[in-house]
């Protein structure tokens, strides 16, 4: 296997110079003609995973590939570093014309706006930084509970046997895909309805239950049948030696999940849990539909509210998508490799 | 009904030493379970109540006038039905939905295998600009709806900007106002913020084709070109099958742009299904017909989804 791969590598430099001889495309139609010898080195070079020091001469399509991705990608993160830079630009120069793109007189006037000099729309209104602690505390619980109970349920369906298994795994997995639209009425009025919260009585009537609370905006998420099903195919690949060895030295269930089981999850707990923190932080019809009071707005209901209703305080409004946005990059940065890895396993996003 | 063998194996070390009597089985299944059972009641408990209870009480709905402010809720058969399929609203809420899914769908997807594919290539650098195409994947949906909305501002917008100082226009144009731009404006920016989440998938989808099968292909004289079309697309066929279909039910989905961006207008042009639900349900306060409307959003759904999983099983065989 491992000779199969060095032969490839060794051949690949001689068979990219193959595929690439004859003078340079001139006219269009001529490289219209020669077109399907980018592939030739785009699958070439594909199969090495890294690339050879020794080879001084690159190709001429190897070059082509940067001379494509390398503007792309700058059109791609343009929008990022007009949102940076005009974060720190007040006002008045954010309404120039032309723009600029390097902030004229550099200020901090928008992220002072936001973050706490002052209220935003009036004088009871709270200050926005509270939508950030709101949506740290709403995606802090929602993920810290979601993985305790998804690993909790998956544990017990990857590893024991009782009666009517089957049928509540089934049913978990039946709803997994049915979009989410259908349940928000009936959730809706469920969370209204909570009996002895906010001002409900044992009936649930009379009050207005979770609804603007951050029960509401916790509770719907703390269990998901996709978190459940993944971490339930990780868990089925731990052996079952290691679970009995436990049991035979006198764990008692909790702790041979708590203490065998979950230490060995930790990749598949890592992915959950960055998908389940990123997908609780820019939730946005969920807290859209319960929330009503600026107390408990998060971030994103928070600046999608503001931009829709102040149409014209743009200031403001890059400052905080900036401050929306760094909790995601940070996590991102630090996760990166869980992150892609996550996303190619599950293959899901949020 | 599936069966667990690795589970069943649970109780391999107790039948070792003891030879298991029935009693006995039962005694230690009866102790199991209960421990099961416990684990299980919390997420069993609001998985019935926010998954289960919630599905039934939705069907319940569609049955129903449902306003929730009026007192009374009375049985209406299949009227909210047939006001559904009649509805014209809906129905152009539907082609905007299908616009934006025809167009943004396999637009993401083209993009997503043409950066994969350059960007598996040993490029210096590559980490990079692997990155930088993920960036928007990260960046909190909300976020980037408000600022595409400003890029696409008809005063001081980038894009009018660079427009007409490239003499494409020369009047800004309302991007988000305009009848003929709205959508594809929303679509755009859709596909920004989605090719880097394709692209990663189609990466590992790309790393993971064995070498054997170019080495072969390559001894057999097959050209690069025929090596992406007979080895490379097949090879990557579960994978953009998977895209297609997790990408389809999220284009079904589009809500936040919508929301942010246009508000459904400008004379509805960009009122998607689920928009067009959130209106019911949210602003006019028809539980009952905004149930109606999203398990027909479901119906349609399932049938593409059903469409899609015959198209490659009939591609397989």
């Amino acid at each position: 296997m491992s000779g199969f791969a060095e032969r490839g590598r060794r051949r690949t430099p001689q068979a990219v110079r193959q595929v690439t001889p004859g003078p340079d495309p001139t006219s269009a139609a001529e490289l219209d003609a020669v077109a399907p010898d980018a592939t030739e080195a785009v699958l070439l070079d594909a199969d090495v995973t890294q690339p050879s020091r020794k080879r001084k001469r690159r190709s001429v399509w190897y070059w082509l590939a940067y001379v494509v991705l390398v503007p792309f990608a700058i059109l791609f993160v343009a929008p990022f570093a007009w949102l940076i830079s005009a974060s720190f630009q007040n006002i008045g120069d954010i309404f120039s014309w032309p723009p600029h793109w390097i902030p004229q007189h550099p200020s901090t006037s928008g992220y002072q706006k936001f973050l706490g000099i002052g209220p935003l729309k009036g004088d009871d209104s709270p200050q926005a930084w509270r939508w950030f602690l709101n949506s740290a505390f709403v995606a802090c619980s929602v993920t810290v509970l979601q993985l305790f109970f998804n690993s909790l349920a998956a544990y017990v369906f990857a590893k024991r046997e009782f009666p009517g298994k089957n049928v509540i795994f089934l049913l978990f997995l039946a709803t997994m895909m049915i979009p989410g639209q259908i349940t928000l009425i009936p959730n809706y009025l469920v969370i209204k309805h909570i009996p002895l919260f906010g001002g409900n009585d044992i009936l649930g009537q009379g009050g207005s239950g979770w609804l603007d609370s951050y029960w509401g905006l916790i509770m719907p998420g703390v269990v998901s049948a996709f978190g459940i099903f993944l971490l339930r195919q990780y868990m089925v690949s731990i052996p079952d030696e290691l679970l009995d060895a436990a049991r035979i030295d006198g764990a008692n269930e909790f702790s041979i999940y708590f203490r065998v089981v979950l230490p060995l999850c930790g990749p598949a707990l890592a992915a959950t849990g960055i998908f389940t923190f990123q997908g609780a932080w820019e939730d946005f019809f969920w807290p859209l539909i319960i929330v009503s009071s600026p107390d408990h707005y998060t971030a994103p209901l928070g600046l999608a509210l503001f931009v829709v209703e102040k149409r014209t305080q743009w200031d403001v409004l890059f400052s905080g998508s900036v401050i929306a946005t760094l909790p995601m990059i940070i996590v991102f940065i630090i996760f990166q490799r869980r992150f892609i890895q996550g996303i190619s396993v599950s293959g899901l996003k949020g | 009904m599936t069966t667990y063998p690795s589970s069943a194996r649970t109780f391999r070390a107790e039948d070792r030493g003891t030879p298991p009597t029935r009693r006995r089985n039962v005694f230690w299944r009866m102790r199991r379970s209960w421990s099961a059972y416990a684990f299980l009641s919390v997420p069993l408990l609001l998985f019935s109540v926010f998954t289960l209870f919630a599905l039934v009480f939705a069907f319940y709905l569609t049955f129903h006038e449902y306003n929730a402010l009026e007192p009374d809720t009375p049985f209406v058969g299949l009227r909210n039905y047939s006001d559904m399929v009649h509805d014209q609203a809906f129905r152009g809420s539907i082609v905007n939905t299908f616009y934006f899914t025809a167009v943004s769908v396999p637009l993401t997807m083209v993009v997503g295998l043409l950066v994969a594919l350059l960007l598996n290539l040993p490029l210096r650098g590559r980490g990079l600009l692997r990155t930088l195409y993920f960036l928007p994947v990260v960046t909190p949906f909300v976020v980037v709806a408000i600022l595409w909305k400003w890029l696409y501002n008809g005063d001081f917008g980038l894009f009018n900007y660079y427009l007409i100082k490239t003499n494409v226009i020369d009047k800004p144009l309302l991007f988000l106002a305009d009848q003929h731009l709205a959508m594809p404006a929303v679509i755009l920016m859709s596909i920004w913020s989605g090719v880097g989440f394709s692209m990663v998938v189609y990466l590992a989808a790309l790393q993971a084709i064995p070498e054997d099968l170019y080495e072969a292909a390559r001894v057999d004289g097959a050209n690069g070109l025929s090596r992406l079309l007979h080895i490379t697309v097949p090879m990557l066929r579960p994978t953009t099958l998977f895209l297609a279909v997790i990408g389809i039910i999220g284009a079904f989905q589009v809500f936040t742009q919508i929301f942010v961006m246009t508000s459904g207008g400008p004379a509805e042009k960009t009122t998607t299904v689920v928009y067009f639900i959130y209106l019911a349900a949210f602003k006019f306060y028809e539980f009952g017909y905004a149930s109606t409307l999203s398990f027909g959003l479901l119906a349609i759904l399932l049938v593409f989804t059903v469409i899609q999983l015959r198209i490659y099983r009939k591609g397989d065989a």
